[in-house]
């Protein structure tokens, strides 16, 4: 911790002007577009090819997250492609020449009742079994893990244990889109800020092009990377998403000497917490119950989360918010992600990662790239395409997403 | 936080309330004709508007009835709040819904949003777009 920050980086990319064609656009400059981008341009050798950002380079959900990295989900199917994504958070800084700084601190999900108990020893158990690294601690191990953690059985909730993967962590959101925009850069991917799309040019049931508001791109394929706002852009393309969009609000406390050694989840008191490498505590909690594009949410569920913090951390009594902010993320039904292939010929969809995308950023980019690349599935995002709404083959994990919604 | 006009109560906390989704998503009338995909649409798919949309709450800690409110979910201003069954008002939200997308570039934190919501309207505009009833079947 307090490990010294990179520099603050020259400009990493060009700012090119949309040309009037190319083989692929992705459309979202955050995280899950720029790593799209990357994996296309060097996975399948498409160069020809822009991500369109509306506002600022991953200025959305990549900038407002609480930059927690973990695979500990319950069914195979997420445990294979977070698992996937955790390996990459272990190699991409030296793939992609740039440290973002990933932090293998390590996550304690907190168990408070007896069914948070037996959920949480049944995942430990999932997890060992698919090969991800997980452990189930007793309380007086939490406090050894983690000291400022009360376990005291004075309090509303008490701390009855908690799950333990030591390979998650944190890592510096900035640095990440800044790494994968540079490498996209350099193999020649033009990312373009400041390019809203407007609509969709279509031949038939086929898109064959992408309306903006600096004018008109030819494409054969569109890849929507698009989080809070892919329903906006589904019903332009005309299809439907089984999304619903709701503010999830996050904040830091100034910056405090290390403190906090790990990154601490409770489900049922509604709180995650970590200390970012500068110092701040950054903690979330569950997302607004209403559906919201503003960015914002009620400062109830701030108080909230607050109040869970400061009985399972003493210490944070004294500490001072300094900042609070709102992301607007994509839920779904079963807290899983959509990504695959739509009714539309030729668009492509990664969204619905709701509370959770960080993390599986590298996973969703390598993925959906191969699938935009090649028309068809990637074996990791398969189960989790559209179709399974009307097939019933649901990826429940709102237990492991830890962030009620 | 906001404050919601209960028909029954008056303006209470958003606290005292429950969030229900999506108004006017009728249960289908033949059940047993619907295929995968109909289901599909009931169960899952609701609109996920950005702009004017009627939703359902409930004043849980109050009166404990049921009503629908019609709320700008990028403003988050209440435009409207009517019975159960009764249809979603027509007249007045649409104004407000240009108006507050036009004129106040309102929400300061979006920085991008600008007149995306009328832009959104203008290019589907050969589509119903900010139907909610879309979904019911």
């Amino acid at each position: 911790m307090a490990d010294l920050l990179p520099e603050h980086p020259d400009f990493l990319w060009r700012n090119p002007e949309p040309k009037s064609s190319y083989d692929a656009v992705i459309v979202g400059g955050g995280g899950h577009g720029l790593a799209t981008a990357y994996f296309l341009a060097k996975n399948h050798g498409m160069t020809n090819i822009a991500v369109l950002e509306k506002g600022w380079l991953a200025g959305g959900n990549m900038a407002r997250n609480t930059t927690i990295i973990r695979s500990n989900y319950l069914w195979d199917e997420s445990a294979a492609i977070y698992e996937h994504a955790l390996k990459l958070w272990e190699i991409l800084p030296e793939e992609l020449e740039y440290d973002f700084l990933f932090s293998q601190r390590g996550v304690m999900n907190l168990a408070h009742t007896l069914g948070d108990v037996r959920e949480s020893m049944r995942r430990v158990g999932a997890n060992k079994l698919n090969g991800v690294d997980a452990e189930w601690l007793d309380p007086q191990q939490v406090k050894e893990l983690c000291p400022i953690l009360n376990i005291n059985d004075n309090i509303r909730y008490p701390v009855m244990g908690a799950t333990y993967q030591p390979r998650a962590g944190i890592a510096k959101h900035d640095h990440v889109a800044w790494a994968f925009a540079r490498k996209c850069d350099e193999l020649g991917v033009d990312i373009i800020q400041n390019c809203e799309v407007t609509g969709f040019l279509k031949d038939g049931n086929k898109v064959v092009g992408v309306k903006t508001n600096r004018g008109t791109i030819n494409t054969e394929k569109v890849g929507l990377c698009a989080a809070g706002h892919s329903s906006v852009l589904a019903e332009m393309a005309g299809f439907r998403l089984p999304i619903q969009s709701h503010p999830l609000q996050a904040l830091v406390s100034e910056l405090h000497e290390p403190v906090h050694p790990t990154v601490v989840m409770s489900n049922h008191v509604h709180v995650y917490v970590s200390q970012a490498h500068k110092g701040e505590l950054v903690m979330g909690a569950g997302v607004d119950s209403y559906n919201g594009y503003g960015q914002r949410g009620s400062f109830h569920v701030i108080e909230h989360q607050m109040a869970a913090a400061v009985e399972l951390f003493p210490i944070f009594a004294r500490a001072h918010v300094l900042r609070t902010w709102g992301g607007i993320v994509d839920t779904t039904l079963d807290a899983s992600p959509i990504v695959g292939i739509t009714p539309v010929e030729n668009m492509f969809v990664n969204c619905g990662w709701g509370t959770g995308g960080f993390k599986g950023t590298p996973a969703a980019g390598l993925t959906f790239a191969h699938t935009i690349a090649t028309g068809t599935p990637h074996h990791l995002n398969k189960p989790f395409a559209l179709e399974r709404f009307e097939t019933g083959a649901l990826i429940d994990e709102h237990g492991a997403a830890a962030v009620a919604h | 936080m906001l404050l919601i006009s209960c028909p029954n109560c008056g303006s209470r906390d958003e606290t005292e309330f429950h969030y229900g989704g999506q108004a006017h998503v009728a249960y289908p009338e033949n059940p047993n004709e619907l295929n995968d995909r109909e289901w599909a649409e009931f169960l899952f798919y609701r609109d996920n508007t950005k702009g004017a949309f009627a939703e359902r709450w409930l004043h849980s800690t109050g009166c404990r009835q049921w009503f629908n409110m019609l709320r700008d979910t990028v403003t988050y201003e209440i435009q409207a709040v009517y019975p159960m069954g009764a249809p979603r008002p027509a007249a007045a939200p649409p104004a407000a819904e240009s108006g507050t997308a036009s004129t106040a570039p309102d929400s300061t934190t979006t920085g991008t949003a600008r007149p995306s919501i009328a832009a959104t309207s203008t290019s589907t505009a050969s589509r119903s777009t900010t139907a909610p009833e879309g979904a019911t079947k």
